[in-house]
């Protein structure tokens, strides 16, 4: 292993308190008594207390997580077969417009991908009366079209990274097809699945620009609600949502972390003991 | 293998590309075709607010001859430009020390930074502009750091009360960097991780000086992390709605603003659609060609 | 050269190791190893993975830096001089090309730090090109390249700055059979040629054998047995290095007794006495190691014109190679004897010296028995 040098250490120390030091400040501040976001009047937990008293705030809370589990799974579904599709079912007609169409609103900046998907729907309602208004149903689609490219992303780089010969060699132990992927494919990529599926979770819960174009009068995900607020100018109540946030994030990463690295840990070992075995 | 039946090539299989298929051809690939198409229309006063030329060709340039005539577009895509460009190469100047010192941590240390690094990912991004809102006022503990730091640099005629840093295009920038800085190191450090170390000790076994030994190894070699790294930042940056609509200075503003103006305002769908073609063919337009450039490279470097 | 380049000793210490030790934490990587090496010869170290050989190449090439002990280069000592300004070049086990430079390039990127004209420097590149044949493939990158291309880039780029050491990192681990009997002719060739001292570490004691004039032994951080080829493979100093290096038949022995000439030993393994030819004296320990090699085993079907050391036992199993087989006698006493037989005759099956089940005579040149003190 090559040293680090003093000059990398420091960037890397700098870098981290950049990264850090504005969340670090959000967390001291939503304690802070005064009405006043930057300087400290005292400590105080009376910021938590408004949030749950905040019904706009509850609600809007509520329809992201309604909106960020249903799209989140739907696009699991369909960016799995996807990734599926694109790396396991050889060449197909239409196989690279289909990876290319995947990829597109990865490479699109947000606003192009909320503007089309708006004029879609306004079109779509004049042509086939479908949505005549906005609100969950369009942007569940919304949100499961660009959750879906992360998901395909995710899954097609897991796939690749697996040895083919596994599945062949269910194929020749008489498997069906469907068979393989069932107790074979899916199995073993069971975890990229996971990790999409937060992934598409996540994003779905922190959208703002795309929502912003797709949602309709009376739904408010919890992000446009911060925006609008924020917009008016900065309030403690937001800092207390912003550290309670940050402390759910922490603990879950830090969980699925400690999970992983004990599956990971336990795996080893049974590889070690199935080798010490066979000797 | 064993007889068709009704999960063989023709059933289940077609499902499950079609399904997706058919996806992301209504809600992609259509929407695509809506802007393309609108941008070559007229905008009028009905509902829909648009129409096409009812005699050959059908189609007008009026939307892009005002895209480059009129001041206003040509300033916002330069501001856009601008700040992009400016971002990107700051998240590079952070991103790649804290990549290449990632890669060389102790195994255990490195597990625990990089899940630093993804961390403020899965925090709300707003959250993140908001905490830097708070930050960057007046009032706060940062801007008093800052100005007490400008104060002891220039001469006592020039000190001031404050640093005026929010909305301004300096706070657009400042806080794009921060909000992709990951996107930028992550992309890196994938890179720079599965580089050869024994081509380091090569190039200094052969009389290269640590420093050198980056100019001529390292860095040529993590061009496509940095490529890729840059794109991730600067095509979002560039498009970027949200900061520039918290900190950012409204009488300036950045192509996003302009489009969702353009839409929400004066309700004129042909124009927002002209910019958004615009946007995309700008900003794709490099990504298609480095993807081009990737491949041809990769067919040439089987390794 | 006027040097006997299969001498045991260098005539000078141009590469000096003085009681070397490496340490990783708790682990000894290198323990007081010490050992000259002449200039201008071609030095190997051997030994299996983890014995300490790399450890101690990366100390010569200035990546780690000894624990304790010191290492002199053309008298100078190298404590605390780094890689970059060491006279010493490596050729890497990876090769370690650098994938975005042309062979040319590759070749002369050393050269960049020396004080030389533009024109000098293109004038080494080619003259090196030249040495290893590959002038046709100046504008090509190393992925355009074979395996054994790539070799020889790598030897190049290593010899371009003309060090007084090169270090060579298992050189030919990466190539196929065929090419690697060419390319260690190419090598102490090249080595030749330029007279530069070569250090080779390899666990591969066919290329240790043919490349060097003098072999180090390694094992679990310090040198067994230093040698040349010749010595080592007949003259083992040990168990150890009997049995590390070619393949070897070994019994525990007991000595009866000693006359002049002979010693007597009693192999209750055979169910024989043998006699060995002695050399140098026995330190009176009764327990001893006795070895000899299959190849020194004579096998035949009718009995020996003479009684010294002969064997009766019967064909258990053998191996055709070609050129040689190797058989497996089984003796009354229940133990196995490898002997190797070389099939100079074209054979038909009748032609073959034994086969299964047949009853045969072994017998062994008591210089050919190696005795060694140390046991199992």
């Amino acid at each position: 292993m090559k040293r680090l040098s003093r000059f990398l250490l420091t960037m890397m120390c700098l870098g981290y308190v950049y990264l850090y030091a504005p969340i670090i400040s959000l967390i001291v501040f939503s304690f802070n008594k005064s009405r006043l976001v930057t300087v400290w009047g005292g400590f105080s937990t009376v910021w938590y207390g408004r949030l749950f008293e905040n019904s706009q705030i509850l609600d809007a809370a509520w329809l992201s997580l309604r909106l960020a589990l249903t799209s989140a799974t739907i696009a699991t579904i369909l960016g799995t077969m996807a990734g599926i599709a694109l790396v396991r079912f050889g060449p197909f007609r239409g196989r690279t417009m289909l990876s290319g169409l995947i990829t597109t609103p990865l490479v699109m900046p947000e606003v192009l991908t909320g503007v089309s998907t708006l004029l879609l729907f306004l079109l779509m309602a004049k042509w086939i009366g479908w949505p005549a208004r906005r609100g969950f149903s369009t942007l569940l689609i919304a949100h499961i079209t660009f959750s879906m490219t992360y998901v395909t992303t995710v899954i097609t780089s897991r796939l690749s990274s697996i040895d083919v010969s596994i599945e062949e060699a269910a194929l020749d132990l008489g498997s069906a097809p469907w068979q393989v992927l069932k107790d074979i494919t899916l199995p073993v990529i069971s975890p990229a699945i996971l990790s999409a599926w937060l992934l598409a979770f996540t994003i779905s819960l922190d959208d703002v620009v795309i929502t912003s174009f797709t949602n309709g009068p009376g739904y408010n995900t919890l992000p446009m609600l911060v925006w609008a607020k924020v917009r008016l100018g900065v309030t403690p109540d937001i800092n207390a949502l912003g550290s309670l946030i940050v402390a759910v994030v922490a603990i879950g990463v830090t969980l699925s972390s400690i999970i992983i690295t004990r599956s990971e840990r336990r795996r080893e070992r049974e590889i070690q003991a199935a080798l010490a075995g066979g000797h | 293998m064993k007889p068709a039946s009704w999960f063989d090539r023709r059933g289940w299989s077609d499902l499950i590309i079609g399904l997706p298929y058919a996806w992301a051809i209504v809600f992609i690939f259509l929407p695509i075709c809506i802007v393309s198409a609108l941008s070559f229309a007229v905008p009028i006063l009905n509902s829909p607010p648009y129409e096409f030329l009812k005699t050959w060709p059908y189609l007008s340039f009026d939307n892009f001859q005002r895209l480059f005539s009129d001041s206003i577009y040509i300033r916002a895509f330069a501001v856009s430009l601008f700040n992009a460009s400016i971002a990107t190469v700051l998240c590079l100047l952070i991103g790649y020390p804290m990549a290449l010192g990632l890669t060389r941590v102790p195994k255990a240390v490195n597990r625990v930074l990089l899940m630093m690094i993804v961390l403020p990912f899965w925090t709300s991004f707003l959250l993140r502009v908001y905490a830097w809102i708070g930050l960057m006022g007046n009032n706060s503990w940062f801007n008093h750091l800052l100005t007490g730091l400008y104060n002891v640099v220039v001469p006592q005629a020039w000190h001031i009360a404050n640093i005026q840093i929010m909305y301004t295009n300096f706070a657009v920038i400042f806080v794009v960097v921060y909000s992709y800085l990951p996107f930028m190191i992550l992309p890196l450090y994938a890179n720079l991780e599965k580089l050869d170390r024994t081509l380091d000790e090569a190039a200094m076994d052969l009389g290269s000086r640590p420093v050198q030994v980056f100019l001529d190894v390292t860095l040529p070699l993590s061009m496509p992390g940095i490529i890729a790294g840059g794109l991730l930042v600067f095509i979002p940056a560039a498009g970027e709605l949200v900061i520039p609509s918290l900190v950012g200075n409204q009488s300036d503003p950045m192509v996003g603003a302009i489009i969702s103006q353009e839409f929400g305002l004066n309700h004129d769908w042909p124009m927002a659609s002209a910019i958004s073609v615009a946007l995309l063919v700008i900003l794709v337009m490099p990504l298609m060609a480095y993807t081009r450039f990737q491949s041809r490279a990769e067919a040439g470097g089987t390794r | 050269m006027d040097r006997d380049p299969l001498s045991a000793t260098p005539s000078d210490r141009f590469i000096s190791v003085r009681t070397v030790t490496k340490q990783f934490g708790q682990f000894t990587a290198v323990d007081r190893v010490s050992l000259d090496i002449g200039k201008g010869e071609l030095f190997a170290l051997l030994g299996s993975s983890g014995c300490g050989k790399t450890t101690l190449l990366r100390m010569l090439a200035g990546f780690e830096e000894p624990t304790s002990g010191q290492i002199f280069i053309d008298g100078e000592d190298m404590a605390g001089i780094a890689p970059y300004h060491r006279p010493v070049n490596m050729m890497f086990q990876s090769y370690a090309l650098f994938p975005h430079m042309t062979v040319e390039k590759n070749i002369g990127y050393g050269l960049k730090h020396e004080r030389m004209t533009k024109s000098e420097r293109d004038d080494r590149v080619a003259a090196m090109l030249d040495l290893v044949q590959l002038k046709a493939f100046a504008r090509r990158h190393p992925h355009q390249l074979s395996g054994g291309q790539r070799q020889r880039v790598a030897l190049a780029r290593a010899l371009a700055k003309q060090p007084k050491l090169l270090l060579l990192d298992e050189p030919l681990g990466a190539l196929d059979k065929k090419l690697r009997e060419q390319t260690q002719f190419e090598i102490a060739n090249i080595q030749y040629e330029t007279g530069i001292t070569f250090v080779v570490v390899t666990h591969d004691q066919e290329e240790a054998m043919t490349l060097a004039s003098r072999i180090a032994i390694m094992d679990s951080g310090s040198i067994r047995q230093l040698d040349t080829p010749k010595n080592v493979y007949e003259f083992p100093s040990s168990r150890f290095v009997a049995s590390f290096i070619g393949s070897v038949n070994l019994f525990d022995a007991e000595l009866v007794r000693q006359d002049d000439q002979f010693a007597h030993i009693a192999v209750p393994e055979i169910g024989v006495t043998l006699q060995a030819l002695r050399r140098g004296q026995l330190h009176g320990k009764t327990r001893l190691t006795c070895a000899f090699r299959p190849e020194k085993v004579h096998m035949s079907r009718q009995p020996p014109a003479s009684a010294v050391n002969t064997m009766q036992g019967v064909v258990q199993d053998f191996g055709y190679f070609g050129k040689d087989s190797l058989y497996r006698v089984k003796m009354p006493a229940g133990s196995l004897i490898r002997v190797n037989a070389t099939n100079d005759l074209r054979a038909g099956d009748d032609d073959i010296v034994a086969t299964w089940e047949d009853e045969v005579y072994l017998a062994i040149d008591p210089a050919a028995i190696m005795l060694f003190e140390d046991e199992a």
